[in-house]
């Protein structure tokens, strides 16, 4: 029942090749087990928020200043880049290491595009609306949620980008496989988030 | 093997900062946790001393409160924690028949972002002054305007870097427990010790990230100027003490999970009789660990929060008792009729039992909420937790370190010393201990530095600072049992106390590095015992002899926590070139972890003959 070491493997790539290997199960385990941790973090920033999102002080407040049709814009390419990273997966089950390079590029490009308008929203509301961090409790638990939210995409976004070098120079194997696996477990995950930050932070900012 | 790769073996001090071997982080672990304890102890005598009598001013009011936040802030994240990892490490892997841990590399890496989070929370006390809002925190007494010293940043910033390493060691040992258990190595036959490290990591998982997420508001407030808890711009000062209970509560399951396991691994080897209500223990665990999450408010009866919640908390609160009633009984069934020997570790196992009962049931008294009103930060709580984290955990503690010691290191560690310690500290505790809950009945408060006299104070709080004292003798007891053990000859044999039950003893003390030659075949609960039942001196293997791979050690994980140390003071003195330089420090480390594959090393057979490392 052991399962083989990395470098035991030598034959063609099996069918999942995430799973191939002792140390890849323990990796796609233990990130399951991280992403539990990660839901009780982002769970404990959406309380926060929650708790203190109408207090506005003296700052604007969440439906002066939500434009949603930026934000709309960026839930809809977040949403795209989760449904490319699945093709991604498709075709690295398949065997098909072309295919999915191509997939990841696509996948970070989308990232990028979501962090730029979200660094321009922040930067609109800094400059123009007189919304900092220190505005309000609101501002506060805005920037922290959402902040910590753009962190999480830009750490994916260069781990996809050093995976994809990885990919050109060692090929497809039973050590790179269980990485990008576990990398696009990652990127739906904080896809999830922010389809409950685009619910409870934006959406009922604008109607609640 | 077609791959040899060669592997360089690193020597002296290098091989301590690169080892990725779980039996030489555990010492690690237990070196700092020891040291950190030491820290922790002697702020704890110095509390005492000042309060030995009325009106003293050995230390001043300010002092005295950073002390206290030091000792309980220290105690509890640096002192004890540890020193529970040290015995997971040291002892998991073991009792499941695996090799290693599921993240060799991830394990160091847990260790020394800990060691250096407590590094810099300690450097506090050289750097203007420690945190002095109490091990709690509680806003707004621990914001700038009440606390105008980098001490509380130390306490975040700290913390959460020490947290951090606490949460990948969780993530790894659930890993290790759910995959890397020997053949026939079910669930349900797992040692309790494994059992309570694997509810513990859980627990960690799910608690921790709170706290990572107070700390950070907390931070983001003292240092951005954010808003969280400043009540003039919104903020709300209870929300602090919410965030920090959900994850405050269950870390005392963190805590006591463990010693549990330890005092359920010990009391069986020395009855000679197998652990009473295995099953039950076991689902006992798991629901102290499912209530430990509903029970934060407790701490919280006298906030204000109405009385639907204060009786919805208090109840979930008593209802804890019961799954731990259910332990004690167990306990005490295993011993009855057993054919007991009070060794050492086995003197501390039974000293637990009692001592917990009454913090439990100190415990108990205080979930009734309108009690609460009275009993609220008075001596009567200080005198209830120290009863379940001394009483219980610490005492768990020196029973494993005395039960597992010769696993560790290969001697058995004098039984006399061990005896004459055990005396002083118990004693020590509950002269320490026992008068404070009337000390608190009678209106003491808890953080007070100094206290008037003609209240009825003094005579208590001397024989409470005597207890201390004797408290302290016990534990240098035990330092010099260490000393005088360390310099006889590493002797012991595989089962140094003859009645091992489980699958450590059944392999040299130390065990070899790669733990077992063979990996064993499980065939029931205490797997060892029930092959020396069935006439077998060692376990059937469940391999043929041959080549071991193992990881290779790495000095990554050290470099990675220096650079998260370095960008954690940056944070503090607003200096962002040095969180900057800091993070890419970690990140680079990270990126060359993530490029360079680690393809480990092979041990041959012909290599496998020598008898253990010798630490």
């Amino acid at each position: 029942m052991s399962a083989p070491h990395a470098e035991q493997v030598t034959s063609a790539l099996p069918h999942e090749p995430e799973k191939a290997t002792l140390e890849g199960r323990n990796k796609v385990l233990a990130f399951w087990l991280f992403l539990g941790g990660e839901s009780v973090l982002f769970g404990t920033l959406f309380a926060t928020f929650l708790a203190l999102r109408e207090q506005i002080a003296d700052g604007p407040s969440a439906d002066e200043l939500f434009k949603l049709p930026t934000v709309a814009a960026a839930t809809f390419i977040l949403l795209v880049s989760s449904l490319t990273s699945v093709f991604a997966i498709q075709a690295m089950h398949k065997g098909n290491r072309k295919s999915l390079s191509l997939w990841l590029i696509v996948t970070v490009i989308l990232g990028l595009g979501f962090l730029g308008l979200e660094i321009y929203e922040f930067a609109e509301y800094v400059n123009h609306e007189k919304f900092g961090m220190t505005t309000s409790a609101f501002s506060s638990a805005f920037y922290t949620l959402v902040g910590f939210h753009g962190a999480h995409v830009l750490f994916g976004v260069v781990w996809i980008s050093l995976l994809i070098g990885q990919l050109a120079k060692k090929g497809l194997t039973v050590v790179t496989a269980p990485k990008i696996y576990v990398s696009a477990m990652y990127w739906h995950f904080i896809d999830v988030v922010w389809v409950f930050i685009f619910t409870v932070v934006y959406l009922l900012g604008k109607v609640g | 093997m077609a791959h040899a790769h060669s592997v360089k073996r690193h020597t002296g001090l290098m091989d301590w900062l690169t080892t990725v071997d779980h039996k030489k982080i555990g010492i690690l672990y237990l070196i700092a946790g020891a040291l950190f304890f030491g820290i922790g102890g002697i702020e704890a005598l110095m509390i005492r001393w000042q309060l030995i009598k009325p009106m003293n001013d050995f230390v001043s009011a300010q002092t005295f409160n950073e002390l206290i936040t030091m000792h309980g802030t220290t105690m509890i994240f640096l002192g004890v924690m540890p020193l529970i990892f040290a015995l997971m490490n040291a002892v998991v892997p073991l009792q499941i028949g695996a090799r290693d841990v599921a993240f060799p590399f991830l394990n160091s890496l847990g260790f020394w972002t800990f060691l250096f989070g407590g590094i810099l929370l300690n450097i506090s006390w050289m750097m203007g002054g420690a945190p002095d809002a109490g091990w709690t925190a509680y806003t707004p007494l621990s914001t700038t305007a009440y606390s105008g010293t980098h001490g509380v940043d130390f306490y975040t910033v700290g913390l959460q870097i020490a947290g951090l390493g606490t949460l990948i060691g969780g993530i790894n040992f659930l890993a290790t427990v759910i995959t890397m258990r020997a053949p026939g190595m079910t669930f349900m036959r797992m040692p309790m010790f494994t059992w309570t490290a694997f509810i513990t990591s859980a627990i960690i998982l799910f608690a921790f990230p709170a706290i990572t997420v107070g700390l950070v508001l907390l931070s983001f407030d003292r240092i951005l100027g954010a808003n969280f808890f400043e009540v003039s711009n919104g903020g709300n000062p209870v929300l602090w003490q919410h965030i920090f209970w959900i994850f405050g509560h269950p870390e005392v399951y963190i805590l006591i999970l463990p010693a549990f396991g330890v005092i359920s691994d010990v009391i069986p080897t020395f009855a000679r009789k197998r652990l009473f209500g295995y099953s039950s223990m076991v689902f006992a665990t798991i629901l102290i660990a499912f209530l430990g999450f509903m029970v934060w408010a407790h701490h919280m009866f006298t906030t204000g929060m109405g009385p639907v919640a204060n009786a919805l908390f208090s109840i979930s609160t008593m209802l804890i008792a019961v799954p731990t009633g259910i332990k004690i009984f167990n306990w005490l069934f295993t011993l009855w009729g057993g054919q007991i020997r009070f060794t050492s570790a086995n003197l501390y196992a039974s000293g637990f039992i009692p001592t917990f009962v009454m913090g439990g049931v100190t415990g108990v008294m205080l979930a009734s909420a309108p009690a609460d009103y009275q009993f609220h930060d008075t001596y009567f709580v200080v005198a209830h937790f120290h009863y379940v984290i001394v009483g219980g955990l610490v005492l768990g503690l020196f029973s494993g370190l005395h039960y597992w010691w010769p696993k560790m290191f290969g001697r058995v560690l004098d039984e006399k010393l061990g005896k004459i310690g055990f005396w002083f500290f118990i004693i020590g505790f509950h002269l320490t201990f026992f008068v404070q809950h009337f000390l608190g009945l009678m209106g003491m408060q808890r953080r007070i530095f100094t206290y008037l006299p003609g209240q009825g104070f003094d005579t208590l709080n001397l024989v409470s600072t005597v207890g201390a004292l004797m408290m302290g003798v016990g534990v240098l007891v035990f330092l010099l049992n260490v000393v005088v053990t360390t310099r006889r000859p590493a002797d012991a044999p595989n089962d140094p106390w003859e009645d091992g039950r489980t699958l450590e003893w059944s392999i040299p003390s130390p065990p070899p590095e790669y733990n077992f030659k063979q990996t064993p075949l499980v065939r029931g609960l205490d797997a060892y015992w029930k092959e020396k039942m069935a006439g077998h001196t060692e376990m059937t293997p469940a391999e043929p002899v041959g080549p071991i791979h193992m990881p290779s050690a790495s000095i990554l994980p050290f470099v990675m926590s220096v650079g998260i140390f370095v960008a954690g003071l940056g944070f503090m003195y607003h200096q962002y070139l040095v969180v900057g330089l800091g993070l890419i420090v970690t990140f680079v480390c990270m990126a060359i972890r993530s490029l360079y594959d680690d393809h480990g090393w092979h041990i041959d057979p012909e290599e496998t003959t020598e008898k253990g490392v010798k630490a």
